[in-house]
Order: C-alpha cells, then sequence, then structure tokens
C-alpha cells in the first residue's frame, strides 16, 4: 500500500509531537495566559539564576516567575521599545548603561523605588533623580592576558590603553567589532573616556599601526584567537584579548584541583563599567507582582547568587562574592565612564567613526 | 489554495508589512523620500554588490561540486547510500555558529591546513564560499536527485540505439528534463546564500558584510527602522527579480515526464569511468562535509583531562550552580524534535496544498485572456511561497512582535509561534521538491481516471500520491531538517524554559571556559545525531515495491 507510508509517517510524527508535548509538562498549551499569581521577567539571553532562588521568591511572596528571553542585551532592549504600547511583562532586566538613555527616552518604564537600595553605591544609581531603574549587577570590560605568554616571553603584561601602543606589545591584540559586539564597542568607549573626544581616534590609528585584530565576536576572539583559554586547546596566538573582569575566575572554574593563580589576568587600566538595571514595564498586568520582584532581584539572596550564574559583581555593597571571585578576579577600582545620555547621542556616530578608521 | 495563502498572510506578509511600515512611515505620513536616502549610500550600494556577488559564486560551486553527487546517488547503487544521503544533510541543519567554528578550526589561524600547510583561508571570500557550499551540498542533492532517480533510463538509451553519443543523448534527452529541479535548487541556494549572516560574520571576519548583517544591525543594534525598512525593500526587490528571472527560464521547459520508480533506476557502477566518478564524489563529500564534522565531533570528547564523555556527562546535569541552564541542556533534544514535528506537519500540510493548487489546470474561460491572468496569479502565488526564504529572520521576528501581540493572536510567547516560524522557513522547501513532480505527472492519467468516475480526491489519491510519495517524503525530511536548525527566528521567540538545540549551543558558546565550550560541542554533535536518525527513519519509510508504474 502507498498511502500507508504515508500515513504512518504522518502518525508518526503527529505521536512524537504528542509524546513530547506531554513529557516538556507544561511547555505546551497557553504560553500567553498569565494569571495575578505570576510575574513575568522579560530579559536577555545572559540572565541567569539558581532554581532554589527562583523558589525561595515564590515562597515568599506567592508568585511564580515566567521568564521570556529575547536575544542579546540590544535586541532585548529594542525589543521591548517596540512593544512597549503593549508590553510583554512585568520588569525587564538587563538595560546596561550603553543602553539606558534610548530605553530612558523612549519611556518604558514606571518609577518604582525598590527595598535595599540604600546598600547600592551612588556610582551605579545613574537615574538617582527618578528611580525608573533600578542597578542590580555591574561588570567590567578590560583587556586580558594569558600569563604564561608573558613569563615565557620575560615581558611584563600591559596595565593601560597607553600601554598597548607600545612596540613591545605589537601584533599581540585582539579585540571585537564595536559595531556588532558588545564587549568590542565597551573598549571602544572606554579609550574615548580616557583619550577624549578629540583624542581617541589618534589613540586608534596607533593602535592600528600597533596591529590590534578585529573580529567580530567575543566567542570567537576569546576562543579561537585568544592563547589563554583552555577551551581554545591552546590553537590561539593573541595572548591579549579584550574580555571580561570576570573571565579569569570562569577560567578555574572547572578546573580541579584549583590553582595558586588563574592561567589569565586582567589589564586594570583598561577597564570600562558596565552596569546593569532592571525596571518595572509601563502598562504591566502585574504591576504588584513586578515592584516584588524587583524588590527581590535587590534582595541579598538574589544578589549572591549572581556572580556564578551572570559572571558579574553583585550591586548592593553588602551582598557576599564567593572566594572564586575575590581570589581569582580583579577588583576593578578606578574603571573608565561615559555618561549615559553622551553614549545614547554619539553613538552611532562614534561606532562609523570607528568602523571607518579601524576596518578600512 | 485559501489555507495556504491565509497562513502567508497572517504569519508572514502581515509582520514584515507592518515593521516596514512603521519604519516608512512618520506620524501617519509614508516617508518616501527616505528610500533614496539610503540608496544614494555608497556603503549600502557596495554591501548590496557583495551580497549578490557572493551569492552568485557560491551558487555557481555548490552546483558544479554537487551535481555529480545527485548523479551518484540518483543512478548508482552502493553500500551505505541511504546513510551516505542522510549524512550529507547534517549540515544544512547545523547551527551557522557551529559550523563557523568547525570550519575556524579547518581553515583558521591554527586550524587543521594551517598545521599541515600553513594554509589559512579565515577572513577570506573562499572561507565563506566552501561553508556554503558545505551547507547547501543536501539542497541540489536532494532536490536534483530526487527527480534524477525517477527518470527513465530507457529514454536515453533509447537515444543512443537512434545513433546518438553518449554525451549527446544526456544533453538531449536527461538535461532538459532536469532542468526545472537543477533551476529550483540554484534558485534555493542563492536564496540561501543572499541572506547568509551567521556564514558571512564568523568566517568573513568584519571586512565583509551582506544584506542580511546589515539589516540585522540597524534593527537591532540600532533600531534605526527605517533604513531597515528601506533594506529589506531593496532585498525583497532584489528576490523578487530573481524569483521572475527563475519562472521566465523555467516556465519554457516544465513537460510532462515518464517517471518510474526510483529502485528500478539505480545499479552498481560499471566500468573504470563510473567508478571513478563514484570514488571521486565519495572523496569529496570526506573532504568538504565529513572533515567540518569530524572535527566538531573529536572536540567533543577531547574532555579537560584526555579523551573522555566528559562534556556528555555535564549536558545531563541541569541548574547546578554554575550552569548555564534552568534545565538540563539534554532536554533541548526533546524541545527540538517536539517543534520540529509539528513544523513538519504544518509546513507539509501549508506546502502540499500549495503545490497542489499550483500544477491544477486552470479552467478556461472563453477569452485567452481568463487563463494568462490566472496563469499569472499562479506564478505569483509561486513567488510568494519563496519570499519567506528571502526576508531577513530578524524583520519577521520583530515583525511578529507588534503584530501578534493582541487577542485573539497574542502569540508571542506562545508554544505555537516557534513550529509556525519554523514551518515558514520549511514550506517553501516542499513546494520546490513536490513541484517539479508534481507538474511532472502526466495529466493523461488524472484525465483517465475521472473519465472512470474517481472524485478528484481520488484521482489524487490514486494518481497523484503514488508518484509523488517519495518528493513527500523527501520534502518532509526538509522541512524537519530546517525546523532543527533554524535558529535566527527562533532566538526569538523561543521560551527559555524550552530552547532548541540551535539555541542551547548559542548560549554555551556564549559563555567562557572550557567546559561551556565542549558542552556546545558535545551538543552539536547530539544535534548531528538526532538529524541524521531523523532522516534516515524517513529513507527507510520508503516501501521499496516497484511494479506500481
Amino acid at each position: 500500500m502507498t498511502t500507508t507510508s504515508r500515513i504512518a509517517a504522518t502518525a508518526l510524527a503527529a505521536a512524537l509531537g504528542m509524546a513530547m508535548l506531554t513529557a516538556c509538562g507544561g511547555s505546551s498549551g497557553d504560553g500567553g495566559g498569565t494569571d495575578a499569581k505570576t510575574v513575568t521577567l522579560v530579559s536577555h539571553d545572559s540572565f541567569n539564576v539558581s532554581q532554589s532562588v527562583l523558589e525561595e521568591f515564590t515562597r515568599q511572596t506567592g508568585y511564580k516567575v515566567r521568564e521570556l528571553k529575547g536575544g542579546d542585551a540590544g535586541k532585548a532592549v529594542n525589543q521591548a521599545i517596540l512593544s512597549k504600547a503593549n508590553p510583554q511583562g512585568d520588569v525587564f532586566f538587563g538595560i546596561d548603561n550603553i543602553l539606558l538613555s534610548r530605553g530612558l527616552k523612549e519611556d518604558i518604564f514606571s518609577p518604582y523605588k525598590a527595598k535595599g537600595l540604600e546598600n547600592v553605591p551612588q556610582e551605579l544609581q545613574l537615574d538617582a533623580a527618578h528611580k525608573r531603574v533600578t542597578p542590580v549587577d555591574y561588570g567590567d570590560v578590560c583587556v586580558n592576558y594569558d600569563r604564561a605568554y608573558f613569563t615565557r616571553h620575560k615581558i611584563a603584561p600591559p596595565k593601560t590603553f597607553e600601554d598597548l601602543i607600545k612596540p613591545e606589545y605589537k601584533n599581540l591584540l585582539v579585540t571585537e567589532n564595536s559595531a556588532t559586539s558588545s564587549p568590542g564597542l565597551a573598549f571602544q568607549l572606554g579609550t574615548i573616556a580616557a583619550y577624549g573626544e578629540g583624542k581617541w581616534q589618534d589613540y586608534w590609528k596607533k593602535l592600528k599601526a600597533n596591529g590590534v585584530e578585529v573580529v567580530d565576536g567575543w566567542e570567537q576572539a576569546y576562543t579561537e584567537r585568544f592563547s589563554g583559554t583552555a577551551a581554545g586547546k591552546g590553537k590561539g596566538d593573541k595572548p591579549l584579548v579584550v574580555s571580561y573582569a570576570s573571565s579569569p575566575p570562569s577560567e578555574v572554574l572547572d578546573k580541579k584541583p584549583r590553582p595558586e593563580q588563574a592561567p589569565t589576568g586582567v589589564a586594570a587600566g583598561t577597564c570600562f563599567r558596565q552596569v546593569e538595571f532592571a525596571g518595572l514595564l509601563k502598562g504591566a498586568k502585574n504591576e504588584k507582582g513586578g515592584k516584588a520582584l524587583l524588590d527581590f532581584l535587590l534582595s541579598k539572596k538574589f544578589q549572591e547568587d549572581v556572580p556564578l550564574k551572570m559572571f558579574v559583581n553583585p550591586a548592593r555593597t553588602d551582598a557576599k562574592v564567593p572566594p572564586l571571585f575575590t581570589k581569582y578576579g580583579e577588583k576593578i577600582d578606578k574603571p573608565w565612564t561615559v555618561a549615559p545620555q553622551d553614549i545614547t547621542d554619539h553613538r552611532e556616530q562614534w561606532i562609523k567613526q570607528w568602523s571607518s578608521l579601524v576596518l578600512k | 489554495m485559501a489555507l495556504p495563502l491565509l497562513f502567508f498572510a497572517v504569519f508572514f506578509a502581515y509582520p514584515v508589512l507592518a515593521i516596514v511600515g512603521r519604519g516608512l512611515k512618520d506620524g501617519g505620513q509614508w516617508q518616501l523620500g527616505r528610500i533614496a536616502t539610503v540608496l544614494g549610500d555608497p556603503d549600502v550600494l557596495h554591501v548590496l554588490w557583495f551580497t549578490i556577488w557572493q551569492a552568485a559564486a557560491s551558487t555557481g560551486l555548490t552546483l558544479l561540486i554537487a551535481l555529480p553527487g545527485a548523479y551518484v546517488f540518483a543512478r548508482f547503487d552502493f553500500p551505505g547510500k541511504h546513510l551516505l544521503r542522510a549524512v550529507v544533510t547534517i549540515p544544512f541543519v547545523l547551527p551557522t555558529v557551529v559550523v563557523g567554528s568547525a570550519f575556524l578550526a579547518l581553515v583558521g589561524r591554527g586550524g587543521v591546513l594551517d598545521d599541515l600547510w600553513g594554509l589559512r583561508l579565515d577572513t577570506s571570500v573562499w572561507a565563506i564560499l566552501l561553508a556554503h557550499v558545505f551547507f547547501n551540498y543536501a539542497v541540489v542533492v536532494r532536490t536534483v536527485g530526487g527527480l534524477w532517480s525517477q527518470l527513465d533510463p530507457r529514454q536515453e538509451e533509447a537515444a543512443r540505439v537512434l545513433g546518438a553519443g553518449r554525451f549527446a543523448a544526456w544533453r538531449r534527452v536527461t538535461l532538459p528534463a532536469l532542468g526545472p529541479a537543477v533551476a529550483a535548487a540554484a534558485l534555493m541556494v542563492f536564496l540561501f546564500t543572499f541572506t547568509s549572516f551567521g556564514v558571512v560574520q564568523i568566517l568573513g571576519g568584519p571586512a565583509f558584510s551582506t544584506l542580511e548583517v546589515e539589516i540585522y544591525r540597524q534593527t537591532a543594534d540600532f533600531l534605526d527602522l527605517p533604513t531597515a525598512a528601506v533594506l529589506t525593500l531593496l532585498q525583497f526587490a532584489a528576490v523578487l527579480a530573481l524569483l521572475a528571472l527563475h519562472a521566465w527560464t523555467v516556465r519554457r521547459r516544465e513537460a510532462t515526464l515518464k517517471l518510474v520508480d526510483a529502485a528500478g533506476t539505480a545499479r552498481r557502477p560499471r566500468g573504470t569511468g563510473q567508478w571513478t566518478l563514484l570514488w571521486g564524489t565519495l572523496a569529496v563529500i570526506a573532504v568538504l562535509l565529513l572533515l567540518p564534522l569530524a572535527v566538531l565531533i573529536e572536540r567533543s570528547f577531547a574532555g579537560p583531562d584526555g579523551y573522555g564523555l566528559d562534556f556528555y556527562q555535564a549536558l545531563r546535569s541541569a541548574a547546578s550552580a554554575d550552569s548555564t541552564f534552568a534545565v538540563a541542556p539534554l532536554e533541548a533534544v526533546g524541545n527540538s524534535l517536539a517543534y520540529g514535528a509539528v513544523a513538519t506537519v504544518i509546513a507539509l500540510t501549508v506546502g502540499g496544498l500549495a503545490a497542489a493548487a499550483l500544477t491544477l489546470r486552470w479552467p478556461r474561460t472563453a477569452s485567452d485572456d481568463g487563463s494568462r491572468t490566472a496563469g499569472r496569479l499562479v506564478r505569483g502565488f509561486d513567488a510568494l511561497l519563496m519570499l519567506p526564504l528571502g526576508v531577513s529572520a530578524v524583520t519577521v521576528g520583530f515583525g511578529f512582535l507588534i503584530t501578534l501581540d493582541k487577542p485573539p493572536l497574542d502569540l508571542r510567547s506562545s508554544w505555537w509561534l516557534v513550529p509556525l516560524a519554523q514551518a515558514l522557513v520549511g514550506v517553501p522547501f516542499v513546494v520546490r521538491t513536490m513541484l517539479p513532480v508534481l507538474r511532472a505527472v502526466d495529466d493523461r492519467l488524472r484525465e483517465a481516471a475521472a473519465v472512470l468516475g474517481a472524485s478528484p480526491w481520488r484521482v489524487w489519491r490514486e494518481v497523484d500520491l503514488p508518484l509523488v510519495r517519495r518528493a513527500l517524503l523527501i520534502a518532509a525530511g526538509f522541512a524537519f531538517a530546517v525546523s532543527l536548525g533554524e535558529f535566527g527566528a527562533t532566538v526569538f521567540i523561543a521560551r527559555p524554559d524550552a530552547p532548541t538545540l540551535p539555541v542551547a549551543v548559542a548560549r554555551l558558546l556564549g559563555r567562557a571556559g572550557e567546559l561551556n565550550y565542549g558542552q556546545a560541542m558535545a551538543l552539536s554533535t547530539i544535534l548531528m545525531v538526532v538529524c541524521a536518525g531523523a532522516l534516515l527513519v524517513l529513507e527507510r519509510m520508503r516501501t521499496d515495491q516497484s511494479g506500481e508504474f
């Protein structure tokens, strides 16, 4: 019979689908429906939290958290802006200082002062006057170096932007494309903060003359090109890479036993600070739940869960950071910063200038 | 015809038009001046030129390399053929992130070729072209090979008897019959490479940019909807021009063919020439398709302390203190299969109906005008079905976001949105695979059945279905594979508690640390196995009965 095989195929597919649907328990059905007992958190892909911590929130408040993720940070913010007439959730997490002004200008957040804000340092509160967003965590984008390489070649690793254009570091640095990668852009913003609107382009000319290599994304720069990461199996040949201050701790995370020091280090003078915020979305269906969730994002319980889940530092000064971070990571005391408004005003122009200067 | 049209109107036309409209409207006024501004930018023209150039080069190269492969799969019998046919389709479903890293491991700095001969191809056009061939080899083998295996070899033999040389017989008999399928394959490869995103980004480096990459940046990074809208329209125009060209070349060629059962046309190769061809093809497949896959597999087993299953074991652990997931990454396998099964059913239903509608002979009205309009209508519908391949995933994703946000269609966080979006990409494949075969069915068979009193449905069941069963299964395989590997739109809409395999791989690759990288490689290997398994099952479902024809 010719039709039987077709019917069998369809039946099999349908049965498979059905089996999966039931097996994934709850993943089917009314995705769109929410009730008063659910609070929806919209975030980017890197948002991450321990299951036990989320259960704690449900125990305390009775709300269940539904997570929606929409790509990388920029994409998630833009989706929130596009759907502001009819927001996808109650709370948005993951708008950083690079994108903050755009979100505020588009007016997607309602003001709310979260509990525990007094424990967050002033320099992280970038919307202190209106409290439309609450700082949740911060991290730094810095040049990482491969310790083994510099020991082998008996050169001191670089510490500042100025070092990177010296002849002994010629052809050693790989960075990311500002236009397509968020650490790449952060690194460029760091140089703009350090050299000012007048001089940063000159600096990049020198950096280019000193053989900086540009690749499109962080994965490629760090995993494929950087010589200091275990994931690259020693294939990379660049001992300097633009990455995060928390990358060294993540290098020792899977190592047993833990070594004396991380195989990579951080050039402390090249760091640009990124602060991540959460805010109550305007027009949230469950405003009360959203406020409770914001309080929770700033609670000690959540804040102490942040470092190992997202590899960033908690915003609260009284949250305990795990030893992995303190022992292998680097605390950056003087990071470079640029005012959010300036970033929004000039971002596109800066990226264009950078592209025509560095990529052409 | 109504169902496919509705499907496209709701899930494609409406979202895309809405997002383009938002970019080109300002306070209810169309700002068409913006189009001129953007098109006047030399950078944009440069990007457009590069996009077209690399797509054309990739298509030519793919056809050159894959057509002999299509012949070998269609005409020769050799052990392990079914397995190999499934294996060559694997690249097609791998997420570009993974393929990018596999290719870098091969042709990049410190890669295999670099170790052997100091050959580095990354950040060059060659790497992009090779990766495109790697991706699209299966498209040609499946669409062309599917038809080729059903052509009656006796026709060529008859030509030989009548005195034609071997080549002349092939050129006069086989080639014209294959024309539509080759054109369809070329069209699909071109559309795929025209909208290439990940490959260009990873392998080309920042120096190369395609329209797709630009649209993504303008939309996702800058929220510059006007520019993105103009670029989307530009992409539309290019794709439409291409479809018109395709329709024009194919229309003159589609003729009724005598199809036979595939089982009877393949045989063991004879003579040195055929053996050389077989081994040559196998060598090409080994180097171009299997080597990159092998690199991935090797890396998935190369644990921190020698070879082992460390990375695979890590995949089973769910939310430990340092994992990237709320659920164990392994659960992504189940999600992908479930989405894939549903998406395949949707794509087959919509695509099958559409293909059937496109083969119907439209009733001729009194004037010739009527049938010509109908013909135009059909061709327009045909083109419409191909458009999703030529529209950026980010455009569709953002379009979904602003249109499907109100009841009854608030699907933004619904489970169904994922298979629907995936089916949208699958439908063109179903249509393209089924159409050449359906159109080749001799109309007189249908007429004869109708004369004998069969209802239209029964005619379809008794005449068309047996002949297209094979194409249908190939189409199902395609739709399923597309769904497994779809990343661009899925990443927008997949719920975090239900990531698909490619989404999970991308998430793992986005984190530092050896364990995450290894898990990404392990998960990619699992994706390959799942895909190959599904395709093998589909291959096996073809009952090997001949004598129905």
